[in-house]
């Protein structure tokens, strides 16, 4: 299981990747293969405000529907519109073309409050 | 029997010239089609209908219908779903001529033996529920659930609390819950599970407030577990000025026993094709009739059946009435089915009915938990959320042991649902099961579970008996083919 070490983790399983102003956010492959062939991405729009831990999405599976936690707070300022079409890249590539929104962040802080890679890995190790 | 993959169509069947039907000579003028109506209403081409005889027409769907599994087939312990049986006399009664014969223009006073009915099912639900009044004119769960929450909207402006837009419903909820919640017009706000599996207290305190609307729930919920806190839950969400909103689904579990007006709730739905026998998948149509108390009933969809010196009537002098939600007066065949068997089992025999669905549910869960991890150790109710993380240690995963149930000639379990629980499989059995069925269905579990540990194969490439194994699913949902079109020869 892939597990960059620069990202920061949630314990909703979101990936945040620290890209100076902005953050970019996606789902872990952990999480991807947790919930098996994602078939649907539903995404918030550019403006729309992220309040932290409340949902801003939801990523559907064969199995289940899944909602996205924002990790951090801010305004949407970037959205991967492939996902519409090829919610497959999910599974593909969780960490890089599957990113799902870029956010400038209200609080840069609140990215301390996150897991680095080895806290991640523990906790996913232990569910 | 050979597997038959190739299934066709019925327009494959198709040849032309053959018939499946003999029409008398016209005895009637021949219209003139042009005259009647403007060229763009007719049509200039024949319409493309398979041409069968009335044999081929038989063996084509009588086929077709063995391919079916229902409760009548074999058993069917789908989770949240109360697949119990459907007793046969209540199809006998739905078929006598004063219920099956009635049109809904006719006169009041030659159909009042069907009003009676109809008032009388209303009373025997609302002292089933502890309600003041019912409608039965909901169609199913959801579209109850909906009609209950524009009631207690209707209610919140009438009191001039248009602020209250929130409606609280649990993680463990099902997805009709807050689906219903943002189709009548409010946001849904989730409160979490503790350990235990129950609605966590503090977290119910943190989300309630003045924008409260209402909180949903199951009770027992959707993990098969009593929220014993009831009680509590319902003054904390009643001193916020919000209401309870009771989901019907799981009624099986308490009938007799205890009553969602007796919790505390506002407003109860009823899946009438769930507890109350009503046939149920593969064909229905549901029923959800509605329950409130005293304070909603002036809400209540319009027309009630009430009764004065005449008899029984529509009573659609209801100005506060959120009005009608359905044509005519809710699915009447399926109300007929409920009446019946509210009737034929009596108050005792309700009361039977939960406690055996109880008492299955519980010993299929102790049987189970030897092989399969339990998340919650409590009693359960009527029914029970087993994880196949044991076994997803050796590669097999729920969907899995799901599809090799089929081999064993069961409907599997609900899967992957409430989505609390990793790798869930809830089980239901219902009270309708014998000792002997729970105890194959117990032991074809452990054989898979068996199986898992010393030949995964057979499990993760399951189902090897049905006539078509696993579906793609990810491409169905993905791609999905909507319909059919005839490959030109």
């Amino acid at each position: 299981m892939s597990l960059p070490k620069e990202f920061r983790y949630s314990e909703e399983h979101e990936w945040v990747k620290d890209e100076g102003d902005n953050l970019r956010i996606g789902i872990t492959d952990f999480a991807q293969s947790e919930l098996g062939d994602i078939v649907f991405v539903e995404l918030p729009e550019v403006g729309d405000d992220l309040e932290l831990d409340a949902p801003f999405g939801s990523v559907e599976s064969v199995k289940t529907v899944s909602e996205l936690y924002a990790p951090v707070a801010g305004k949407v300022v970037e959205v991967n519109e492939d996902l519409e079409d090829s919610p497959e890249l999910v599974n593909e590539s969780p960490h890089e073309k599957a990113w799902m929104v870029v956010v400038e962040p209200s609080d840069k802080s609140q990215l301390d409050d996150l897991m680095d890679a080895d806290a991640y890995k523990e906790m996913t190790e232990d569910e | 029997m050979a597997k038959q993959t190739d299934f066709p169509v019925i327009f494959e069947l198709s040849q032309e010239g053959r018939k499946g039907y003999q029409l008398p000579d016209l005895d009637v003028p021949d219209v003139d089609l042009d005259a009647e109506f403007a060229s763009d209403y007719i049509r200039t081409e024949q319409a493309d209908l398979p041409e069968v005889s009335e044999l081929q027409i038989m063996r084509h769907y009588t086929a077709l219908s063995t391919r079916n599994h229902g409760v009548d087939s074999g058993f069917y312990p789908l989770g949240s779903c109360t697949m119990k049986y459907n007793p046969k006399v209540n199809e006998d009664v739905a078929r006598y001529p004063g219920f099956s014969m009635v049109h809904p223009y006719q006169q009041v006073s030659s159909i009042q033996g069907a009003l009676g009915l109809m008032y009388d099912l209303q009373e025997s639900l609302c002292e089933i529920t502890g309600m003041d009044a019912v409608t039965l004119q909901s169609a199913a769960g959801a579209q109850g659930e909906w009609t209950g929450l524009m009631m207690i909207r209707a209610l919140h402006e009438a009191n001039g609390d248009h602020h209250r837009t929130k409606v609280i419903v649990p993680d463990s909820a099902h997805g009709t819950n807050p689906a219903s919640a943002t189709v009548a017009g409010f946001e849904a706000v989730t409160v979490k599970s503790n350990n235990e599996g129950l609605v966590d207290l503090d977290d119910l305190r943190r989300v309630v407030d003045e924008n409260t609307a209402a909180l949903m729930l199951t009770n027992p919920n959707t993990l098969g577990l009593f929220e014993e806190h009831i009680l509590e839950m319902a003054s904390i969400i009643h001193e916020a000025g919000g209401r309870l909103y009771y989901d019907g689904a799981n009624l099986n579990a308490i009938m007799g026993y205890t009553r969602p007006g007796d919790m505390g709730f506002d407003v109860v739905h009823l899946n009438l094709h769930k507890t109350f026998t009503g046939p149920h998948g593969g064909g229905g149509p549901g029923s959800g009739p509605v329950g409130v108390t005293e304070e909603l009933a002036k809400f209540l969809p319009k027309p009630l059946i009430s009764k004065n010196q005449d008899g029984f009537y529509f009573d659609s002098d209801r100005p506060s009435s959120i009005g009608r939600i359905k044509p005519y007066y809710g699915n009447f065949g399926i109300n007929v089915r409920a009446y019946t068997y509210i009737r034929s089992m009596g108050p005792d025999g309700l009361k039977q009915v939960s406690e055996n669905a109880v008492v299955n549910a519980n010993y299929m869960m102790r049987r189970l938990q030897e092989e399969f991890h339990l998340p919650f150790t409590q009693h359960c109710k009527h029914e029970f959320v087993l994880s196949g993380k044991n076994q997803k240690k050796m590669g097999v995963r729920t969907l899995d042991i799901a599809k090799r149930l089929l081999d064993f000639g069961y409907h599997p379990p609900t899967i992957y649902f409430p989505i609390n629980v990793e790798e869930a499989l809830m089980v239901e059995p219902t009270e309708t099961e014998s000792k002997e069925t729970l105890d194959e269905f117990i032991d074809a579990m452990i054989q898979i579970s068996e199986e898992a540990k010393d030949d995964p194969e057979i499990v993760q490439e399951a189902p090897h008996s049905t006539v078509v194994g696993r579906m793609d699913e990810t491409q169905a949902a993905r791609k999905p083919v909507l319909r059919y079109y005839r490959e030109e020869s």
